[in-house]
């Protein structure tokens, strides 16, 4: 396949998806049921992922999707004698796509009120994520449990059960009132940014859909509807700030690069530069939320390794106002390591000594790698051994155990 | 939609809580309910310790001494609304002055 084709294909497909979750919010919003809007658009979105790449994207593609999806459903209506519970409400579900073909640049946009539902908080949080990324991406549950890790049978129950509930609890399709946004964006945002990471861990996969591309575009599309909210954008700016790295943090053999010894002349300018555009955009409304603050965090490590400027002070005060927030032992990790490049492994030693008793970090990979890190830099050898073996143990990113492998090597022999 | 809005309570909690007090907000409540959604006022009931479980099984009546929940927390009322959606019965659980002291389960009632 060349690249221009792969490019139209790619084209399509994001406008095929535009449309897709634009009209399964718009069809789901009156009925909350969002299967059977799904349903009425699965074929007509499949065959839009079909021949769009080659035959073009046509001018309308959302009243193309519908009288395709309309086509299909009346096919489907007479093939099976429609259950009579579900007539009127398919009938209404018909009417609206028969009205919104003939004027379709007037369907409202209601996709922000959908993603609201999906991480409604009576939807178990485990699900959110993948319900945004079912409804608003069509992705598939074979594709959503490929990232999640579980069988696509067991994700496909789960999706269909929480779908199920959204219909049966009367979870509203609304975006909150304004005493509850703050909360109920950052449920939203979570979701969005939990399949940035998930997208993040899966480097060297290629089969797997790309998860963090998805979730960069959720992250610019609740920017585009929520402009005012500065912890929307301070999330997109994370988002793009990591992934301007993306090419440096392996060497061409596959090694895990760290963030100190990456090649910045590998970062992608145009994502940095987008990146710190948004953050500055969001800061002028002053820091708000954790997504702020970590994108600046972000943002003072790019200024230090492109600038050589001391900027760990900085980030040493950014990690703790995030603590304030969060009040997380990640937060402390990660400034016990900022510490460490401030003050050296001694201070920053002290720092994580609270977390040896806290049982959150007990199976978390890189609290075990820091510290085996940090032992080592103070000549704790045997100390050092024992905590990279557990970072070891509990790490499956093949290059990130080759460089733990390194380290143990390299302690055994000195 | 209508819910019923089940209220669980720790009996000895809700006993140690100033009666006058709980009666007054109680009060305050079903006023508000029967003007904002036209409900009619929230039941409370007696002390589990008041309870009798009936059970048939094999033609025979099984009557028992006790609550049917063998809970801390154990059902302690109950009022109907009609709203919109789940956000609105959402914030009336949070205005039921027993929703202090222990959990409220919101439960769609299925429409004939």
């Amino acid at each position: 396949m060349t690249g221009g084709g792969n490019e139209a294909a790619r084209a399509a497909e994001r406008v095929a998806r535009e449309s897709y979750g634009r009209l399964v919010a718009f069809l789901a919003a009156r009925t909350r049921d969002v299967a059977g809007a799904e349903d009425a658009l699965a074929e007509a979105f499949a065959s839009a992922l079909k021949s769009w790449p080659a035959d073009g994207v046509p001018a309308n593609p959302d009243a193309w999707l519908l009288t395709v999806a309309r086509r299909r459903q009346a096919d489907a209506a007479r093939r099976r004698h429609t259950r009579l519970a579900g007539e009127e409400h398919l009938k209404m579900m018909a009417d609206e796509m028969d009205a919104a073909a003939q004027s379709p640049d007037d369907i409202p946009d209601r996709r922000l009120a959908l993603m609201f539902t999906c991480a409604h908080p009576a939807i178990e949080k485990g699900m959110r994520t993948p319900l945004i990324l079912q409804t608003i991406l069509g992705l598939t549950a074979q594709d959503i449990a490929a990232a999640f890790l579980i069988s696509p049978a067991t994700m496909g129950q789960r999706l269909v059960r929480a779908k199920g509930r959204i219909k049966e609890t009367g979870i509203p399709f609304a975006i909150p009132e304004k005493a509850d946004l703050p909360e109920r964006l950052e449920a939203v945002l979570d979701a969005i940014y939990a399949a940035y990471t998930k997208g993040w861990a899966e480097i060297g996969e290629t089969g797997a859909p790309r998860l963090t591309e998805e979730a960069i575009w959720l992250g610019r599309l609740i920017v585009s509807l929520l402009p005012d909210e500065p912890e929307a954008k301070g999330m997109l700016a994370l988002m793009l700030h990591a992934e301007a790295r993306r090419g440096a943090r392996r060497a061409p053999d596959g090694a895990y690069v760290p963030l100190e010894a990456q090649d910045t002349s590998l970062w992608d300018e145009t994502l940095v530069a987008a990146a710190e555009a948004l953050l500055h955009q969001a800061n002028e409304a002053g820091p708000t939320g954790r997504y702020q603050i970590e994108a600046a965090i972000q943002s003072a490590h790019v200024a230090r390794r492109m600038t050589g400027a001391d900027t760990w002070p900085a980030i040493l005060a950014l990690y703790d106002h995030l603590y304030r927030i969060t009040a997380s032992p990640v937060v402390t990790l990660n400034r016990a390591v900022a510490l460490a490049e401030a003050e050296g492994p001694a201070a920053a030693l002290a720092a994580i000594e609270p977390l040896a008793a806290d049982k959150r970090v007990a199976d978390y990979q890189p609290y075990w790698a820091a510290r085996g890190h940090l032992l080592a830099e103070v000549g704790k050898g045997a100390e050092a051994y024992e905590a990279l073996t557990v970072a070891l143990g509990l790490s499956a990113d093949p290059a990130v155990r080759r460089y733990l492998q390194g380290r143990l090597a390299t302690l055994q022999n000195g | 939609m209508r819910y019923m809005m089940l209220i669980h309570n720790d009996d000895e909690a809700l006993a140690a809580v100033p009666q006058q007090e709980l009666y007054a907000d109680w009060g305050a409540f079903n006023e508000a309910l029967a003007k904002a959604t036209g409900a009619t006022p929230g039941m409370r009931l007696k002390p589990a310790s008041a309870a009798t479980t009936v059970r048939m099984q094999d033609g025979k009546t099984d009557v028992l001494d006790g609550p049917y929940a063998d809970t801390r927390e154990q059902l302690a009322g109950y009022f109907v609304i009609d709203v919109p959606s789940l956000d609105e019965a959402i914030a009336w659980a949070q205005r039921c002055p027993s929703s202090k002291y222990g959990a409220i389960e919101i439960r769609p009632i299925v429409e004939q």
